[in-house]
């Protein structure tokens, strides 16, 4: 992550005193992804999150279309990892956090007490900042999520172990070591692992939550290269810092600024024209 | 500061370098045979005996003592006797030498003269050495020809009749509880008469049989005691020794270094595999072997799953409250308590409340007899054991569980996976290289433990083991032997501490290995995790 377009989370807060109208309006534009045709496959709507007394998310209302990149930017503390991990419900393991609105996934409402969160996690798949391989095989890796889905087949596991790992371009570097254990690969490696252990369980959605942050910067390239190829099957939302990569892999950029929306639009548009004020002093480094 | 620290560290490893010398160095050399000096005194009084150290008091010079054995024939009933070292006339290293290891009253040091043999089959001619080796083979074909047959046929009937008395006790409690119920079935409790009765009949004949075989044994025995050695002792008076009490005869002067080390193998050897004799201080240790691996093993067996599970409870489960941190301190300072209180909870609870409660509910019938589970016994001792080591487990299992990131858990949660299909699949794996540490050290620790085990069961003589070949095979309301109760009893409880003292050496040494060999295991089985999770830290 380059450190230069990143503002410290010590000026974001100097610049919410100097500015206070990112606050003040409840809701800020939601332009309308007019080039896009997909029917969106996340309707995001009046979102509010509180962390115990603190609002963290304050009034999102925004639909992710389907099949394409979409990435979330803004400073530290902006709220876009949150909004992320709303969507496959991963703040319930969070004590003392509330939410109201409605996230609609394929349409169905998510933010139920009834809902499956355990069906809804297979649907919609998550990549996290650090590499987390469990201590297992790498074979056992990739096929955690369908045996833990009950899946007992050897020949199903086995297609499906390969065709993940081919998805991740890891197979050619792991193919003659499956049964040994994935702490031993690099930290490259481990995130394509992640990534192979995303995909295995067929999810629609994946999030990713910063998933380039930890790795180095020709690791960090083959992770891009990757989100481009697997957008053609599955839907990403991805959290980035890195303002050159949301504009690398994204279709769509949301900035998110104290918990609003500021501005939704096409990436290329976003950050040639910003619409908004607030997102042009992001994007240029520049606050007030 | 520097040298400060180093030199702590430095006081540290040489105490333990100390301990371990003293140890090995007097350890080691017990079994070795060492020559035998004969010493003639400014006086003409003789003396034949091991040189064992030498003290320089004030007033009367240096004193030099000696083992001199054959503690019967002394006038003092001694087995060491200190000699000044400027009376000493002259010594001499006699070849002919010869130690006895006996049955009883220890070894004899002194010469062979003749064998008489009426029983034996022995040569009657050449050296007298030869003769009673021969002599000592042949009786050992004896011992186990006509003896030890009727030793296991004994056994065998006091086994039956132990049976006959409990089925007997059994229905003469069943006749009794009947008599007395609500409901006063006279009739039943009469029934039952005739099968008593008859019991009754096949305990006497098995009486009259063990009586038997016993005079048989007699009988044998004194047949074989005709069987003597006619041997001098230091003073030339000539002594005869029954050939059944020998077990060993060797001469420790002319013997060759392979003489020496075959004789060492020999007393390891039995050391490993006998069981004492002579109040602990001669013999073999296995019983106290046996007692102290299968007290640890069943300790670990209790203990280990209820310290793991209460671990994952508090790591995994429980809410950081006031009440979870109160609990968390308590299990820290679980730790710091005595051992010997430990042991006083294990008599409290264990013996006097769960054992008396056992004994009421399913021994009533047999309590005449003696008690079953209402006392000491390692079945407690184990529980006692665990209690004291299960906290060490309980921290070591939390922390384990808690320093793995959260990331590893959201990403199986992410995946779909249950609260309890994450802590079972992904997070004990992990959590496990930490949990074996805990269980290391709770073994050493229960393996050195002797304190509470002297409340809940351990004894210094045992007529039985836990563990033998009659249903169901472990017992675990027996007492039992122990190694670390086994050096304090022979190093302070017994009558003749002095010629105890290389005993207490050899068990301390053999203690030291087992609880190394334990924990050696548990650190090759955690090794061998981490080389399968490829965690390169230690």
């Amino acid at each position: 992550m380059s450190e230069a377009t990143q503002p410290p989370a010590i000026l974001a807060r100097t610049i919410a005193k100097v500015s206070p109208t990112a606050a003040a309006q409840p809701v800020v534009d939601v332009p309308t992804p007019t080039d896009t045709h997909a029917q969106p496959i996340v309707q995001v709507k009046d979102l509010c999150l509180f962390y115990g007394r603190s609002q963290a998310l304050k009034s999102i209302t925004i639909d992710f279309p389907r099949n394409q990149v979409t990435a979330l930017i803004g400073p530290s503390g902006c709220g876009k990892s949150t909004l992320l991990r709303c969507l496959n419900r991963m703040n319930d393991l969070i004590d003392d956090i509330s939410t109201t609105g409605s996230i609609l996934v394929d349409g169905q409402e998510i933010l139920d007490r009834g809902t499956d969160v355990i069906e809804l996690r297979r649907r919609v798949g998550m990549v996290f900042q650090k590499p987390t391989p469990f201590a297992k095989s790498i074979y056992e890796n990739v096929a955690y999520g369908l045996r833990i889905a009950g899946m007992r087949d050897r020949r199903t596991l086995d297609e499906a172990v390969e065709k993940s790992l081919r998805r991740a371009a890891l197979w050619d570097e792991v193919k003659d070591r499956l049964r040994q254990s994935a702490l031993g690969l690099s930290g490259g490696q481990h995130q394509r692992l992640c990534i192979a252990r995303a995909v295995a369980v067929n999810p629609e959605i994946i999030l990713m939550d910063e998933p380039c942050s930890a790795l180095d910067p020709r690791s960090t390239s083959r992770v891009e290269d990757l989100i481009g190829e697997l957008r053609e099957d599955f839907t990403i939302i991805i959290v980035t810092h890195n303002m050159l990569q949301a504009a690398r892999v994204s279709d769509q950029t949301a900035f998110l600024y104290e918990g609003v929306l500021i501005e939704f639009r096409p990436t290329q548009a976003l950050f040639t024209c910003p619409a908004k004020k607030e997102t042009e002093d992001y994007l240029t480094g520049r606050f007030g | 500061m520097v040298w400060v620290a180093g030199g702590g560290l430095a006081a540290v490893l040489l105490g333990a370098l100390i301990l371990i010398v003293v140890i090995l160095s007097n350890g080691l050399v017990v079994f070795w045979p060492a020559p035998i000096e004969q010493v003639r005194l400014d006086d003409g009084t003789q003396i034949l005996g091991r040189r064992i150290n030498s003290e320089n008091s004030i007033g009367r010079g240096l004193q030099v003592r000696f083992k001199t054995a054959n503690r019967e024939f002394d006038s003092q009933r001694q087995d060491f006797h200190w000699v000044a070292d400027d009376k000493i006339a002259s010594t001499d290293l006699p070849a002919e030498c010869v130690v006895l290891e006996r049955l009883a009253n220890g070894d004899f040091y002194g010469f062979v003269k003749e064998i008489k043999s009426p029983g034996l089959d022995v040569k009657q001619s050449g050296d007298p050495f030869h003769q009673l080796q021969d002599a000592l083979r042949s009786m050992d074909l004896h011992k186990t020809e006509e003896l030890d047959p009727l030793l296991r046929r004994i056994e065998g009937k006091t086994d039956e009749l132990n049976a006959v008395k409990l089925s007997r006790l059994k229905g003469e409690y069943r006749q009794k509880q009947l008599r007395n119920s609500a409901s006063h079935d006279e009739k039943a409790a009469t029934a039952l008469e005739g099968n008593i009765a008859e019991l009754k009949a096949v305990a006497g004949e098995l009486q009259k049989d063990s009586e038997r075989l016993v005079n048989q044994r007699s009988k044998v025995e004194e047949s074989l005691r005709q069987n003597l050695a006619i041997v001098l002792d230091a003073q030339g008076a000539s002594r005869s020794i029954a050939l059944m009490d020998v077990i060993r005869v060797y001469r420790p002067n002319s013997m060759n270094i392979l003489a020496k080390a075959s004789h060492y193998a020999a007393k390891v050897w039995e050391l490993l595999t006998t069981p004492p004799r002579e109040a602990n201080t001669e013999g073999g240790v296995l019983p106290a072997i046996f007692g102290t691996v299968a007290l640890v093993l069943l300790m670990a067996v209790l203990s280990f799953p209820l310290g793991v599970l209460a671990g994952v409870y508090l790591g995994e489960y429980a809410r950081d409250g006031f009440l979870v941190r109160l609990v968390r301190i308590g299990v820290n300072n679980l730790a710091g308590i005595p051992s010997i209180v430990y042991g006083i909870f294990g008599v409290g609870f264990f013996i006097n409340s769960l054992g008396h409660a056992i004994d009421e509910q399913f021994y009533a019938y047999r309590l005449a007899e003696g008690r079953v589970f209402h006392g000491g016994g390692v079945l407690w001792a184990a529980l006692t054991l665990g209690i004291l080591t299960v906290p060490v487990v309980i921290v070591a299992t939390e922390e384990a569980i808690r320093v793995i990131p959260r990331g590893v858990r959201e990403s199986s949660y992410a995946l779909g996976s249950t609260k309890f299909q994450t802590l079972i699949r992904v997070l004990l794996p992990l959590a496990s290289p930490g949990i074996m540490t805990g269980f290391i050290l709770a073994m050493a620790r229960a393996a050195g433990e002797v304190a509470p085990l002297m409340l809940t069961g351990v004894v210094s003589t045992a007529g039985t083991v836990p563990l033998d070949g009659r249903f169901p095979y472990l017992h675990l309301e027996r007492q039992f032997l122990h190694l670390g109760f086994q050096i304090y009893t022979v190093a302070f409880q017994t009558p003749n501490s002095e010629a105890a003292r290389p005993m207490v050496y050899v068990i301390t040494l053999l203690l030291v290995l087992i609880v190394l060999l334990l924990s050696g295991m548990a650190i090759l089985l955690r090794n061998r995790m981490r080389k399968q999770l490829q965690i390169k830290t230690i």
